[in-house]
């Protein structure tokens, strides 16, 4: 059948353990289904009224029968949990050198932002081998990035960064839906993956030419006038943003947070929310005259400001809690 | 008019539109219920008829796509709320619950018809909905969608099932206050049939879970009008707070439509094999094992929506705990099969029929239970396909084996058999013939509530589509034979199956206070005998 095999022909480095378990869930359920409906068929013409068979004696209850099957299939559901929880587990768990990669869901659209600055619409390019990170949010209502091939799945939320992460391990194109329903063009809310050979996907990268997404930040940085106080030459009372990132930060009511990417992007937009310790809380907030591309691309340009960066810059953008 | 060896029925006195409708009498109220339940069943099921219809072909073709999302709205609304959840307890339960205990009614008849009239005021704005344009939020009414987004008319839906709630928690209460005070003499506790054990459970989950649904819609209605900030993240409200609301109440709102289905089952398989049920404490333990239990795993319907990993570790863990109860059951079930005496009258077709897409429909859950495999399954026809089996191939075909069943005791008719036999064949096949390929489609990745979908799914859409077809088809039988015998079926004796149960140790169809003499119980609700079966069949022969 045309297409079956691009679709059902797992792409990710977790596609082959997904699918067996899958498919041993198939053969295991299966096998039940069957069992019980031929005990169901064969005990229906067995014991139809008028057949000959044995009727005699109670058999209306046996505590060792019912105490077998309460505890076979109790013992078969952990074994299962197990098994799913060790795999959930690794779906889960970022590894620390994924690239990392922003998504914008809209009503009806996905926005991708590539550390450097390119911008896509509705597909992403990537190399294959490489495990990628997004940081995903919506500037809407929820959505839900879903490649099939890949077996992966998260919800986007608006006003929160959820995470996922994939290895792809195969190079095609690879669909891409959003998966919760978000509206009139839910259905058409569609992109694709395309997963490139390294040679290919530099040739790829190069051909973009855009300015790096810090770039981009700091062009709006001045644009906004945030410069105006955060800049080194401010006269307003305003904290310096240099290696801000990434690190604890007082706050006026005496508690700590971490100046990861929710918290930039909380001050950001509601910036009386958690004020520094030691500042007045006079900053105008910019929710509605920004979008979360902008935040982002804010972000980026916060983050590249550490004065001994790391020696990877797209390391650990983001570290939204899961 | 009056039998001439029986006393007045309820159906004949007393007469008169007005009579009806303002009958104290839980058997009238439960045919007010039946009639507007099945209108309803229509309604919904004409959107299915055109969702399949739409889905048939991978173009966008038949309706637009706001149309068709108006379309899944109103078939989730109407079947969920107007159907599956008062189907058995409001129709069957109604009915039979009295009966069953040997009592003369309801414990509060006024109560009863109130929450018939609340059903159907909360039909009402459903119905108005649709007319003013239709809702297109889905069943789940996900925030901020629901809240902020949507164009729709989500205020006269929300009012509408914010409305029926309440005729279900008063539904709830009424039964469990009847079970307790009004069973009749002799009738203790492990007496009690199982019907009535799953009205009970039923009933628990129904006044414990209905009042969180109902403030939840409130809330909805506050942030649409008012945009109060509870759910909407430009406020500090937060969207995932809904779904935790919402799946609290609608999670155990699969359990208010599956125990009554169990229930049902549990009367016409011991009839029909002419034997004891298999098992029948753990049957009843695992009731309310289910009940209880099916509290705890909400959260399984929200594996990818943001919230932790441990919390999904959790409720996973519980999930595979309440399959436990539910796998007890359909061994019961079969085990009750062991050297019976077993003969295939319709009502047994459907229960038979209810076992086995139970089956499927649980083993699937396995599936989304585990939380490696949700990820890729969830939100995908996979998941349309499991609840499906669980709540139309089972609940939907308990309910019709307890039409079936019951009919004959309500109506004081007996229907053309083999019409029914066929039917119930018919609706087997044509449920699975739809909803098998969805599974298929569902690991294959596509995405549920598209109105248009990619070519790769068009042949399996086709074979589905072409089940509903016959689906429908099967449905619309029993519509007409039965109203046929209403009018031209046989008179059937009041114990046409030579059950056990108390309801059929009364006229059929009952006097209006049900039995001339109080019963009295003095022995278990299934005492059948195979061998006794078997001889009086071959004295028959």
């Amino acid at each position: 059948m045309i297409g079956f095999d691009r679709l059902i022909t797992g792409a990710s480095n977790i596609a082959d353990d997904v699918d067996a378990m899958f498919f041993a869930m198939v053969a295991l359920c299966g096998f039940v289904l069957l069992a019980v409906t031929v005990t169901l068929v064969l005990f229906s013409v067995r014991y139809r009224r008028g057949s000959k068979a044995d009727r005699s004696g109670d058999h209306s209850r046996h505590l060792g029968a019912e105490l077998t099957w309460t505890i076979v299939p109790g013992v078969l559901f952990i074994g299962i949990f197990a098994w799913s929880i060790g795999l959930f587990a690794k779906i889960q768990t970022m590894p620390k050198e994924a690239t990392s990669i922003h998504v914008v869901a809209k009503q009806w659209m996905w926005k991708v932002q590539h550390a450097d600055g390119r911008r896509e619409v509705n597909q992403l390019h990537i190399p294959v081998g490489k495990p990628v990170r997004l940081t995903m949010t919506s500037q809407d209502v929820i959505h839900s990035f879903f490649v099939p091939a890949f077996r992966i799945k998260q919800d986007v939320l608006p006003n929160r960064y959820t995470q996922m992460w994939f290895k792809p391990e195969r190079t095609g194109e690879f669909r891409l839906y959003c998966a919760e329903f978000c509206g009139t063009d839910h259905a058409l809310m569609r992109g694709r993956i395309v997963v490139m050979e390294p040679a290919a996907y530099a040739l790829w990268a190069d051909a973009g030419g855009t300015d790096s997404l810090a770039h981009q930040g700091e062009a709006l940085f001045r644009q906004l006038g945030c410069s105006g106080c955060h800049g080194p030459a401010a006269t307003v009372h305003a904290p310096d943003l240099a290696g801000l990132y990434g690190k604890p930060v007082p706050l006026s009511d005496g508690s700590t947070v971490t100046a990861d990417a929710r918290y930039l992007r909380d001050s950001i937009l509601l910036p009386s929310k958690q004020v520094a310790a030691g500042y007045p809380d006079i900053m105008p907030t910019f929710q509605n005259q920004i979008d979360e591309e902008d935040v982002i691309a804010l972000t980026a340009y916060i983050q590249s400001l550490d004065p001994n960066p790391d020696p990877d810059p797209r390391q650990e953008t983001v570290d939204a809690p899961r | 008019m009056p039998h001439a060896d029986s006393p007045a029925s309820f159906l004949d006195t007393p007469t008169g539109f007005r009579s009806w409708l303002l009958t104290h009498d839980h058997k009238r109220i439960g045919i007010l219920y039946a009639i507007a339940i099945t209108a309803f069943f229509f309604v919904g099921g004409a959107a299915a008829v055109l969702i399949r219809t739409e889905l048939a072909t991978p173009q966008g073709d038949v309706l637009t796509a706001d149309g068709y999302n108006e379309a899944f709205t109103v078939h989730g609304v109407v079947m969920v709320w107007f159907f599956l959840i008062p189907s058995i307890p409001s129709v069957l339960g109604n009915i039979l619950l009295p009966l069953m205990l040997g009592a003369r009614d309801l414990a509060f008849p006024r109560l009863n018809l109130a929450s018939w009239y609340l059903y159907a005021l909360g039909g009402i704005f459903t119905i108005a909905c649709l007319i003013a344009g239709g809702a297109d939020t889905g069943w789940t009414f996900y925030t901020p969608f629901s809240t902020l987004f949507s164009n729709s008319n989500v205020l006269l839906v929300v009012v509408g099932v914010f409305i029926v709630g309440f005729s279900s928690i008063l539904t709830g209460l009424n039964f469990i206050v009847t079970i307790h005070r009004m069973r009749a003499p002799g009738m203790h506790w492990f007496r009690m049939p199982l019907f009535a054990w799953t009205m009970y459970a039923t009933s628990l989950v129904m006044i414990l879970a209905t009042p969180v649904l109902s403030m939840t819609l409130v809330l909805i209605g506050l942030e649409r009008v008012f945009g109060v900030g509870i759910f909407d993240p430009a406020l500090g409200g937060d969207p995932l707070l809904f779904q935790h609301l919402f799946w609290f109440y609608s999670h155990p709102a699969v359990y208010i439509m599956v125990l009554p289905a169990m229930g049902v089952v549990s009367e016409i398989i011991p009839c029909f094999v002419r034997k004891r049920i298999f098992g029948y404490r753990f049957m009843i333990y695992s009731i309310m094992a289910i009940a209880i239990v099916g509290f705890f795993v909400w959260g399984h319907h929200m594996f990818v929506s943001g919230q932790s990993m441990y919390a999904g570790i959790v409720f996973s863990l519980l999930s595979f705990v309440v399959a436990i109860p539910s796998a007890i059951k359909v061994f019961n079930w079969t085990a009750t099969l062991y050297k019976g005496s077993i003969t295939f009258e319709a009502p047994m077709l459907y229960a038979l029929g209810f076992v086995g897409l139970f089956l499927l429909g649980g083993l699937t859950g396995l599936f989304l239970a585990a939380t490696a495999l949700d990820v890729h399954l969830t939100d995908t026809y996979f998941v349309v396909a499991h609840f499906h089996y669980i709540m139309v191939g089972g609940a939907v075909m308990a309910y019709m084996g307890g039409i079936h069943f019951w009919w004959p005791k309500v109506t004081g008719r007996l229907y053309p058999e083999a019409w029914a036999r066929f039917a119930a064949i018919l609706m087997f096949f044509g449920f699975n013939f739809t909803f098998l390929p969805q599974f298929v489609l569902g690991f294959l990745g596509m995405p549920r509530r598209y109105h248009s979908y990619d070519p790769e799914f068009g042949l399996l859409n086709a074979f589905s589509s072409g089940g509903a077809a016959v689906l429908a088809t099967a449905y619309l039988l029993p519509l007409g034979y039965l109203s046929w015998s209403l009018f031209y079926g046989a008179r059937s004796p009041a114990n046409p199956w030579a059950a056990t149960g108390l309801e059929w140790q009364t006229s059929s169809p009952p006097p209006t206070h049900n039995f001339l003499e109080t019963p009295r119980v003095d022995g278990g609700p299934y005492e059948y005998s195979p061998s006794q079966a078997e001889a009086e069949a071959e004295a028959r022969a």
